[in-house]
């Protein structure tokens, strides 16, 4: 998941697009009938190409109305978890004023033209929390204007004037002549009236569905198994290929014995590809038991082969230099000098596996001049480009198959298409006389990298005679997310990656002076990627965790002490205001167990224009075990879509956070990856879910994300709460219990 | 060729007597609501009732469940505890990306087929081996109370 959320739409023209019916140019595959096809409008060539018939049908629309009533709404964005397929059916569904219950979502093909991210320019991807914010108006216009179409086409049938028409749940209706007909009875005569020119959109107060809960449309597929993942294809003649991966990032294979490998039972190919050596078989079972029976030789002479403790290091010496500015407010350096009182801290964040349950993997037919593509689908361009490229096809000709993902946190939104282009190097390898399914088993997922970044950070703060925040210093060492990214041009800029400051370069505190610097080192050979909430997962922790021991420092209440720096920053305040009050802020706790210890902290965040203040109150034992038993959360995303879906996100982005701030550390050992599975890379288990209260924000802006922004607040404010129940300041996560013993 | 009773049906399968159930399941049988997570009994993505008890089919030779009957998420409305548990889910919407949840489920029916009050420390304690990356926890235990609450 990207932060490009902070960028405004940068599509040409009207980003929200003119519609056009294409539906009169095309009639439906099979007896379903005629239906209402709402396109965006399709630049010249393509429409040339359509109109003279030479591109195939294609469900390019989206929304389809059968005549069975059925609305099909086309998700461009994926659906990974994060109630995406529901909350764009909602929008579509608002002002088509369809009935919920007839509404089903269908993932959309790749292309780039008609269902690019709105905020990305020509590129099709769901990440950084953008599906609801870009899609806000441009889904909204495809259902009034379906809704226009099918208003003129009751009025003309009826002969009554189109103004008298009332549309509600799916059915349309002439009250004065008591006539009525359902959507499906009039799909075919709306196709056949023109587009109209401009949409009236609902004014807030008219919603019937966006603000209240709708049940998620992929609930009774996901309850019942019959939900399909990648891992659940099954295609005529597949191949089910597992990989023998490197043992270090950049080693190679130098030669291998397949002997034994060939010999197991269902074995029918073992290929060298430029990640490994990969064994294809009837089955999954019988391709581990191939690989586990590989012998590979690696050439290890250009592998990286530092540890975490090196690495580590080489970023605390780095943190002693100056670093490129980020942003620069006053000068801090004087300040600093000339304050009555300097508090440091330094926080240190290891290297995270994104660890879907799902693990990566990939279904891949080659034709003699096609691609097909099976997966949970997040960067659909950009693979159609990295895999043409390979393949030396034009992009377009990358067929991709959306389906729903077992979680990808950032994971499945390759930057370099990494398991797409292994599948698809398989697959050519073999002469593409089969499909191939690629599946990384648990081990091959923890291992592969694109972590997020291990980052060092390194602060410094002065306050004046009168306890007031006068002067910050922030320093941050870590590895650039974008570079190598097809984002790199837009948001590395002047050696800075936004995304690496970002949480820190914006702090909202009102400080005179103000320096963020930022080292970024190129030689550490683990390949990083976004992980969910990107830099603000480090960046939240390190400056809402100073800024709760500055308050303490200055004797001030925390939320009192924020608030008073945050006159410019309204919507901070508000979410920050909310949760402190919602969880009785400067009442005492109750007291715990004998020998237990408790505590409540607070931290607010900023993340993909979303902002969340959350408080956590925790119990800590002598040993220094802890639990986190509540979590009060006021999140402020503009107009809430589905109140439900939102609090489920919040919910589970508590869960998700605590999971990295208790267990999450991936370790190198001179280059080797230290964990493997779950034994080792332990996730949250249901026992130590905190009970989490969700608040939001009533407000009347346009909606921004969800899926991401309640991650960054849940460590600070776990923290510190943690040292308001022991007087500990943990510097490094995950969190070491020694550190809290009585 | 060794034969199972999957669901009440009883099926012959064509494979060595130590692969895993889950990928008899998956692979063989084509019932790919159980899902692969881990391979080594740490994640539960993969949990059927077995006789009942809910086990880890990742873990569970195909032999070993030879002789017994195997339920699995495609078999779990046949009984009203089943039936009740998918209904809570959908009810609550518990699902986000929803691989995990087939195991969730297996894992809640169990419980509730032995257990028709649980608590939350029994509700902890018997989903303890269900991970949810998603973290979709506060909502499983309220699933499982509704779910309880609907049985009575």
């Amino acid at each position: 998941m990207s932060s490009l959320e902070s960028k405004p739409p940068v599509a040409p023209g009207d980003p929200a697009g003119t519609l056009e019916n294409v539906s009169r140019r095309h009639f439906l595959q099979g007896s379903a009938g005629l239906t209402l096809g709402i396109y965006l409008a399709l630049p010249p060539a393509v429409a040339r190409e359509q109109a003279a018939g030479a591109a195939p049908f294609s469900p390019n629309a989206f929304l389809r109305i059968g005549e069975d009533d059925r609305v099909t709404v086309i998700a461009k964005h994926l659906e990974m978890g994060q109630g995406t397929y529901t909350g764009l059916a909602t929008l579509v569904a608002e002002e088509l004023d369809a009935d919920w219950a007839q509404v089903r979502v269908e993932g959309a093909p790749a292309n780039a033209v008609r269902y690019n991210n709105l905020f990305w320019g020509p590129n099709q991807g769901t990440g950084g929390s953008t599906a609801m914010a870009n899609s806000w108006e441009q889904l909204r216009k495809a259902g009034a204007s379906a809704r226009a179409m099918l208003v003129a086409a009751a009025a003309e049938e009826w002969r009554v004037p189109a103004g008298e028409i009332v549309v509600r749940s799916g059915t349309l209706a002439h009250p004065p002549t008591q006539r009525q007909a359902s959507f499906g009875r009039l799909a075919g005569a709306a196709a056949r009236q023109p587009l109209p020119a401009t949409v009236r959109l609902k004014d807030p107060a008219e919603f019937r569905l966006i603000g209240r809960r709708v049940p998620r449309k992929d609930s009774a597929e996901k309850v019942s198994g019959k939900a399909v993942f990648t891992q659940d294809i099954h295609l005529p003649g597949m191949l089910t290929a597992v990989v023998a991966h490197p043992p270090r990032f950049g080693a190679r294979v130098q030669s291998f014995d397949a002997t034994a490998a060939r010999a197991v039972k269902g074995v029918e190919a073992v290929v060298e590809i430029p990640g490994g050596v990969a064994v294809l078989a009837k089955d999954t079972w019988s391709a581990k038991q191939g690989r586990d029976a590989l012998r590979v030789e690696w050439d290890e002479s250009r592998a990286f082969r530092l540890g975490s403790e090196e690495i580590r290091a080489r970023y605390h010496a780095l943190a002693e230099t100056p670093g490129a500015v980020a942003r620069q407010e006053g000068d801090a350096a004087q300040a600093l000098a000339g304050a009555a009182r300097t508090l440091e801290a330094a926080y240190d964040f290891p290297f995270l596996a994104h660890a879907a349950m799902e693990p990566m993997n990939c279904v891949v037919r080659l034709g003699p001049d096609s691609c097909e593509i099976w997966n949970g689908e997040q960067f659909h361009t950009g693979d159609q480009k990295a895999l043409g490229a390979l393949l030396g096809l034009p992009p377009e000709k990358i067929t991709i198959h959306m389906l729903y993902a077992g979680g990808s946190f950032g994971r499945r939104a390759s930057k370099d298409s990494d398991y797409l282009l292994e599948a698809v190097h398989i697959a050519r390898a073999i002469g593409g006389r089969a499909p191939v399914k690629l599946v990384w088993l648990r081990e091959d997922d923890m291992r592969a990298g694109y972590y997020r970044p291990a980052f060092h950070h390194r602060l410094r703060a002065g306050l004046d005679g009168d306890g007031r925040l006068v002067a910050w210093r922030h320093r941050l060492v870590g590895q650039s997310i974008m570079a190598g990214s097809p984002f790199e041009a837009m948001l590395v800029k002047d050696g800075i990656d936004t995304v690496s400051v970002e949480g820190a370069a914006n702090l909202p505190y009102r400080i005179p002076h103000l320096r963020v610097e930022l080292h970024t080192p190129t030689d550490i050979g683990v390949p990083v990627l976004w992980w969910r909430s990107v830099g603000s997962t480090h960046t939240a922790f390190s400056t809402e965790c100073f800024i709760d021991e500055l308050a303490q420092a200055a004797g001030a209440d925390p939320v009192a002490w924020r608030l008073a720096m945050l006159d410019a920053h309204p919507r901070h305040a508000g979410v920050l205001r909310l949760a402190s009050e919602r969880a009785g802020w400067g009442q005492p706790l109750p007291a715990g167990q004998p020998g237990e210890r408790r505590g409540r902290g607070v931290a607010v965040h900023e993340s993909f224009q979303t902002f969340v203040a959350q408080v956590a109150e925790v119990t800590v034992r002598a040993d220094g075990s802890f639990r986190v038993d509540r979590v009060v959360c006021a999140v402020d995303c503009g107009i809430a879509i589905n109140p439900d879906v939102i609090r489920a996100q919040v919910e589970g982005s508590v869960g998700f956070a605590l999971t990295a701030m208790l267990h999450g550390a991936i370790t190198l050992e001179e280059g080797r990856v230290v964990q493997s599975n779950f034994h080792d890379y332990p996730l949250l288990r249901i026992g130590e879910m905190p009970r989490v209260d969700v608040h939001i924000v009533a407000s009347a802006a346009n909606p921004t994300g969800i899926g991401e922004p309640a991650v960054p607040p849940l460590a600070p404010a776990v923290a510190n709460a943690l040292a308001a129940a022991t007087g500990k300041r943990v510097r490094s996560l995950p969190v070491d219990p020694a550190l809290l013993k009585a | 060729m060794i034969t199972l009773d999957i669901n009440g049906q009883r099926i012959p399968v064509d494979t060595d007597p130590d692969t895993p159930l889950l990928w008899a399941l998956r692979d063989t049988l084509r019932l790919t609501g159980t899902k692969y997570g881990c391979g080594m009994a740490q994640c539960g993505a993969c949990t059927v009732l077995l006789d009942g008890q809910p086990v880890r089919a990742c873990s569970t030779p195909v032999s070993a469940a030879a002789g017994g009957k195997v339920r699995t998420i495609e078999g779990v409305d046949r009984t009203p505890v089943g039936l009740a548990v998918q209904a809570a889910w959908e009810r609550l919407d518990v699902v986000q990306c929803g691989y995990c949840q087939s195991g969730q489920i297996m894992s809640a029916t169990a419980l509730l087929e032995r257990n028709r009050a649980p608590t939350d420390a029994e509700i902890d304690e018997a989903l303890g081996g269900n991970l949810c990356r998603c973290a979709t926890y506060v909502r499983i235990r309220a699933a499982i109370h509704e779910a309880a609450r609907a049985l009575a």
